[in-house]
Formats: structure tokens, sequence, C-alpha cells
């Protein structure tokens, strides 16, 4: 390291701790052996951890939180990779404007989605639920699948399924034996970036369900009573696992892109 | 459709052509037909709690004169933080993006981009809860700064429009590296290089070369950061507390207060149109800059 370099690293180093400081802050107090998660730090303890996995309201939230990022992220990936593949492979009239509505849900508030959601769902008389929330996340995923897998769909896999139409293989045949096992890396990323934005997300989940709560309404309403060490538990095991999640993809894109090359 | 009877896979109804449907269904019977319901909602005169008149403008007439104008002003903070907060955030990440992108050596380059957007998946609620544990009064900057005797009692952060603003500019500073980066690095070497032989000084070969190039990356950003500020409830709501509204947290008090449905899409429209003004011009300068 040369002195002239030395702005630039202490310029890193500045953003760095800006950008870390209430992520450690948040992790190192989940583990205070005390009431409150504020200085000073009285030591390691795993206390709230179990209080947290002891808490059956947040294992409940748990549980619909899975199952709702689970379900609305195979439901996106799989139309999104639908769509890149019918867009990518048969050029339909209007293929612009049928990527711009698909794209359009990106700029539109999650406050809005969900409250337009709300709107018709009560005018259809569909009560709050789950499903709802799901359906919600499917709506604000998609645009990300889509784009994600629109961006992988190359020449020489589109020349790798001629092939196979040509020897014999049904359309159908094609994408599931030849396109899918092609992008399999891609369609993996696209559902575990979605499965992280579902597994965080709160307005639309706030708005659309009532009774069962998933995991960050529930942080929302133990915020009301002020700060918890058990709280910073919680955001650190949701905040753990998205970070898994995310090194899933990075690992799974560059292993896609050395495969290629 | 286009099919020849020389081409056999063609000949049958594939799934190809039907496959965009599926998505384009979901998008306009979840997206297209709530955002549309909004619109007409917007327009629908509410007395008590039922609907009396539709094709009405009560909704924005009384967002434009209602009493003190708490509408009108929660419009206005929300427009002066996000402009701030888009602003600060580009400011911070550029130089970031730009050692990122010309002084660290490359086989430190990805690690050292994921370490610094790592924070950007901690959800809205839990990156605003753990600004709070910092801010609080007896939290870790007080702390810090009592410990270091800069000052001698704690300040009062949170609650505020600078927390607010803070946590805004944390999320965003890591989107906008993002595109700032990914913009920079596309830009041929040759092209620096070439200013360079002719005799431009560094800053001149930034002034005139680097940056008029990194303004998409720049204008990319700064559209996703005000749509995404300007839209977003939960980090004014846990760090700016109700003192001050922005505009989401009035739409949301309207639905959960009053479930008045009809004023709450009035101010979503409002809001969309601020978010289209925005795009426009974004959208300016992207096109300007290609010229």
């Amino acid at each position: 390291m040369r002195l002239r370099d030395l702005p630039a690293v202490l310029y890193v180093a500045a953003v760095l701790a800006f950008v870390f400081l209430p992520v450690v802050t948040l992790v190192q107090f989940s583990f205070q052996d005390g009431l409150l998660p504020v200085p000073p730090f009285r030591g390691v303890s795993l206390r709230w951890y179990e209080a947290m996995f002891a808490d059956r309201r947040l294992m409940a939230a748990l549980r619909n939180s899975v199952a709702v990022a689970g379900l609305s992220s195979a439901a996106a990936t799989a139309l999104g990779f639908l769509a890149a593949y019918g867009l990518a492979r048969r050029r339909p009239r209007f293929a612009d404007a049928i990527q711009f509505l698909l794209m359009a849900p990106i700029a539109v508030s999650y406050l809005i989605i969900g409250m337009g959601l709300l709107i018709v769902f009560n005018w259809l008389a569909l009560p709050k639920s789950l499903l709802a929330v799901g359906v919600g996340h499917v709506v604000i995923n998609l645009p990300l699948a889509f784009a994600i897998l629109y961006s992988q769909m190359g020449e020489h896999q589109a020349t790798i399924e001629r092939a196979a139409l040509d020897l014999g293989a049904s359309e159908a045949k094609a994408m599931l034996y030849v396109t899918v096992p092609m992008l399999w890396p891609a369609l993996l990323a696209a559902f575990f970036i979605a499965f992280t934005l579902s597994w965080d997300e709160f307005v639309i989940a706030f708005l659309l369900s009532r009774f069962d709560a998933t995991l960050p309404v529930i942080i929302w309403s133990m915020l009301r009573s002020g700060l918890s060490p058990e709280l910073n538990a919680v955001g650190t095991f949701v905040f753990g696992t998205s970070i898994v999640l995310v090194l899933a993809v990075e690992l799974l894109l560059w292993r896609g892109r050395s495969r290629n090359g | 459709m286009v099919s020849t009877a020389a081409d056999p896979a063609a000949m049958r109804v594939g799934v190809k052509a039907w496959a965009i449907w599926p998505a384009v269904l979901w998008t306009l019977v979840f997206f297209v037909l709530p955002l549309g319901a909004m619109l007409a909602l917007s327009f629908a005169e509410r007395t008590g709690d039922r609907i009396v008149a539709w094709g009405s403008l009560a909704n924005y007439r009384a967002f434009a004169t209602l009493g003190d104008g708490t509408l009108v002003k929660a419009l206005v903070n929300s427009i002066e933080v996000t402009i701030v907060v888009t602003v600060l955030s580009v400011v911070i990440a550029y130089p970031l993006a730009y050692i990122l992108a010309y002084r660290v050596p490359a086989r430190w380059r990805r690690a050292l981009l994921v370490l610094i957007v790592l924070p950007f998946w901690t959800s809205y609620v839990v990156r605003s809860y753990s600004w709070l544990l910092v801010l609080s009064e007896n939290g870790v900057l007080n702390a810090g700064l009592i410990g270091l005797g800069l000052i001698d009692t704690p300040i009062g952060m949170g609650n505020t429009r600078g927390a607010t603003v803070l946590g805004f500019v944390h999320f965003f500073v890591m989107l906008l590296t993002l595109t700032i980066f990914a913009n920079l690095v596309q830009i041929p070497d040759s092209y620096r290089r070439a200013a360079a032989d002719l005799g431009a000084s560094r800053f001149q070969v930034f002034r005139h070369v680097t940056l008029p190039l990194s303004l998409p990356g720049v204008a990319t950003g700064a559209f996703l950061t005000f749509v995404l500020a300007i839209g977003d409830y939960i980090t004014p709501q846990i760090l700016g507390g109700s003192r001050e509204l922005l505009l989401p947290q009035a739409i949301m008090l309207q639905v959960s207060r009053q479930a008045n449905f009809p004023m709450a899409s009035a101010l979503s429209m409002v809001l969309m149109l601020a978010v289209t003004a925005a795009f426009l011009v974004a959208a300016k300068r992207l096109r300007m800059e290609r010229v």
C-alpha cells in the first residue's frame, strides 16, 4: 500500500464503519446478558435466543414466513421463467409493451400494491389471510425473477433447444429437459432472491394478514413495547437467514458463470 | 403466427405460444386491476363509511385544503426528505464506487463489494430497529460520544427527521454504490487512457470522460432511491416517529385509523404522480447523456 492510497483506504473504512454500525450493534446486543440492548455490554449469553425459540407466537410466525416465502417465491420463479422463455424464444408482437408491463410493479411502492390488493380482496369479500400475503409477494417478486431469468436466456441454449426439437422432442419436453437444467443456477438465484425479499417484507404482510402474522409483522408489534434483547435476537436470526440465502445466490451465479465460461 | 409446413416443430401448439400468459395475467389481475380500482376509488366521495358519489374531486380537494394543510405538508415533507436522502446518498456512494472500480485490486473487488452491501439484506424493519438502538438516548452513539468526552449529557436523536434521513442514507448508499460501480466498470479503459495521452490531467479525465459516462448509473440509482424512499412507510414511522408525517405515514393513517380507502387512494395517486415526475427527470437525464 502506498501513501497516496491512504485517503481512499480511509474513505472505504469510514463508509464500512457507517454501514456496519447498526448491524454490529444489533448482533452484539442480541447476546446481552441483561434486560436492555444498550451499553454497557454485560457479557455473552444465549438466553434471548432461548427465549425466542421458546416463544410460540414467534415460532408460529416463523412457520408462516417460511411457508409464504417458499410458495410465493416458487410461484414467482415459475411465472418469471415461463414469461422470460416465451419472450426470448418467440418474440411476440408487443414484446416491449409486455416487458414494460411485467417490470412495472418495481416502480410502485409496496404500500400502494398492498392497499390495492386489500381493496380488491375486500370487494370480492375475500378475507385477509396468508394466501393473500403470498399473492402480494408474487406481485413484487415476479419482475425480479423475470429480469434475472430473461437476462440469462442466451442464444447457445436456443441452439441446443432447436436440436432437441429436431430430434423429435415436444416444446414442453425441450423446455423441461433442456432449458430448465441449463438454467438451474439462475432459477435457484431467482428463487432465493425472491425468498429473501418475501421473508423480509413487512407492509404487504401487515395489510393483508390478520391473525397469522409473519416474522416482520411480529417484530413490528414487539417494537411497540420498546427495545429488548429478544428483539435483537429475532432481528439477528432474520438477518442471518437472509445472508445465508444471498451468499448461496452469489455462489450459484459464480459457479454458473465459471461453468458457462 | 408465423409457421411453415417445412418446420415441424412450429406445427405443434407448444409451450412457447402460451408461456408469457400466466405472468401477464397475474400482473393484470393482481397489479393493474388493483391500481385501477384505487384510481377509481380516489374519485369516490364518502360520507360516514358509505360511498355517496363517484367521479368527484372531493378527496383531492380535501388533500389540498384540509384544515391546517396536514396532508399537503406530508407531501412536502416527503419530497424534502427524499431529495436530501438522494443527494446525500449519491455524494457518499460515488467516491466509494469510484475507489472500488479503479483503485481496488481486481481480486479483492468482488469480496469488498459483497461485504459493503451485506447489510442491504436486512429487512426495513430490522434495519430501522438497529438504528434506533444506535441512536437511543442510552444507545451506542451517545455512550461513545460521552466516552470520548465530546458531550456531557445524552442527546435525543430518535424520533427526528435527521434519524429518518440517516436510516435512509444508510440503505441507499449501498444501492447507489452498486449501480454506479456497475456503470463505471463498463466504461472501456481505453477512453481514459486516450484522454490522458492527449494531455488531460487526472481531474480533467474525470471531469470530461469518467463523470459524464457514469451519469446513467447515477441516474438509475438516484431514481431507484427516490422511488423506494418516497414510498417507504417503515423507516419514517420507526425512526422519525409521528411528530412529523411523511406521505406514506399519512396514507397508512387513513387506512388503519379511519378505514378511509377513497382518501388513502387519492393520496396514493399523488405519491405515484411524484414518482412519475422523478422518472421523467431521470429519463431525460439518461437520454441527454447518450447523445
